[in-house]
């Protein structure tokens, strides 16, 4: 085995050379595909959150129709700990653009966000961002629709999704799902439209400003006082139902978006 | 077209299918077969990639020293992958969203390896290249038809248009929810081997050993 082609020189050099141009044609690949690649990330975002808050028919998923209809929304940078909505110069304080925020890499990061402790953690996301990104509707001099970032886990995974109230901070307009990987046909129905199709209208907080709103098993019963504050649970799907109403309970509590939705109810009034 | 090409595209398919003969490749068709979507990116994706890493390696093959030639044929065969999953992402986002990993585990797609070590490391670049589409018709094939009964009787659906109106949307088909989960590409991937093997007797497989009968109670009295 002492041909030329077996010498370790030779065999050091075909390694080299081949991992040069292998590395240098992944990287060119993957760098001039980048700005594409981007571009689908925020596009398919922007979808979601059309979808979430019903502003997105299947028709309409054209790159230049979906920047019109999200372009209607305002970005806001809202910080969770006070509620506030965070103006031009605190963002530049903080060295943060909006466009390039990505929220679920600041809940990874020590400095921008807090780690939860077990009781607090009930939606079973371990660490929440200090700094949350929503998108508010505003028109006709009133604030119609306000859209929030929640995820939480289900029983197989995490589910990420947006939760979209009226401007009251407190009905329902839709909750969505982008994200989810739980059993097809049954947690995974919390992508069938018919079950979307329930939320809207109702109420997350009753009226002493407790987060009211549940998931029953079976169907919620309409003579039930309660039942403004309550979702069928997905049958078979119990985990992943718990799963959602403690996301729920979650965001829409103190760690979540209450303070700002505290802030934002003040402010109307 | 000449016996010999005909030969390397179409064994594949019937006489010599990587999933139903060779049983490889089963992990990423029952990962990607609930859509056939899904499955028709993957097949094209692994397509290319095996014909592409069989040709490469091909040409490589007189100049690589054996004593690395395995991680020859991985950087190859990685490279392509990577690039192919950039490209995914780029083009049909939603699809490479569903394909998640399946993508990158091509690399370990043990049809393009086995290609590559078993075929392009011994042929010349054009016939290893048509052996590696081959191939990739061999594994689409598979992926197609399984594709088409888990999301026809799993979803009431072909490439996401409606076929069978669902139960749950005033129609009258109540899906088998059992076909939108990877084991139920066991049982299809298992009845296609014995419907091939039944047509194509050949393809049975001799016993490598014959269990011993039991030995009778008689002998413990």
């Amino acid at each position: 085995m002492s041909t030329p082609k077996e010498s370790t020189r030779r065999t050091l050099l075909v390694a080299f050379v081949l991992c040069l141009v292998c590395s240098v044609f992944v990287a060119g690949t993957a760098v001039s595909l980048k700005p594409v690649q981007t571009g689908n990330k925020i596009l398919d975002r922007k979808k979601n959150i059309l979808a979430a808050a019903g502003m997105y028919a299947p028709g309409e998923d054209s790159a230049a129709e979906i920047e019109e209809n999200f372009g209607r929304f305002n970005v806001r940078m809202v910080d969770l700990n006070t509620g506030a909505v965070l103006g031009a110069e605190d963002l530049a304080r903080a060295g943060l653009r909006p466009e390039l925020y990505d929220q679920l890499r600041a809940a990874k990061d020590p400095n921008l966000s807090r780690s939860l402790p077990g009781e607090e953690d009930i939606a079973g996301i371990k660490r929440r961002e200090d700094i949350a990104q929503v998108y508010l509707l505003e028109e006709e001099g009133r604030l119609q629709k306000i859209v929030l970032p929640v995820r939480g886990y289900g029983l197989w995974s995490t589910l990420y999704g947006f939760l979209v109230l009226e401007g009251d901070g407190n009905t329902v307009v839709g909750l969505a799902y982008y994200d989810q990987k739980e059993t097809p046909g049954l947690g995974g129905e919390v992508d069938n439209p018919k079950w979307k199709a329930i939320w809207p209208g109702k109420k997350i907080y009753d009226a002493s400003g407790a987060v009211a709103i549940e998931l029953v098993k079976g169907v919620v019963d309409p003579a039930n006082p309660q039942s403004i504050h309550q979702v069928d649970g997905l049958s078979g799907a119990t985990l992943t139902s718990n799963g959602v109403e403690h996301m729920l309970k979650f965001w829409m509590g103190d760690k979540g978006f209450r303070p700002f939705l505290d802030k934002i109810r003040g402010e109307q009034s | 077209m000449r016996e010999s090409t005909r030969d390397a595209l179409v064994k594949p398919v019937f006489d010599n299918n990587p999933i139903a003969v060779q049983i490889l490749g089963i992990c990423s068709a029952l990962a990607v077969t609930s859509s056939l979507k899904t499955a028709a990116v993957m097949s094209v994706a692994l397509t290319l990639v095996t014909a592409f890493s069989n040709l490469l390696i091909s040409m490589l093959r007189n100049h690589t020293p054996s004593s690395i030639r395995m991680i020859v044929q991985m950087i190859v065969i990685s490279s392509l992958v990577i690039v192919v999953d950039q490209i995914l992402q780029a083009v049909v986002y939603d699809v490479a969203k569903q394909l998640s990993v399946f993508v990158g585990l091509i690399i370990t797609n043990c049809i393009v390896m086995g290609r590559a070590e078993a075929f392009a490391m011994k042929n010349p670049p054009i016939p290893s290249f048509l052996d590696g589409i081959g191939n990739g018709l061999g594994y689409s094939a598979m992926l197609m038809a399984v594709g088409t009964i888990r999301e026809l009787f799993g979803s009431g659906k072909l490439f996401g248009f409606e076929v069978l109106p669902l139960a749950t949307e005033n129609g009258w088909y109540v899906p088998n929810g059992l076909l939108l989960l990877p084991p139920s590409a066991f049982f299809i991937i298992g009845l296609f081997i014995w419907a091939l093997r039944s047509w194509k007797r050949k393809q049975i497989e001799q016993p490598e050993f014959r269990i011993a009968p039991q030995t009778t109670t008689q002998e413990a009295h």
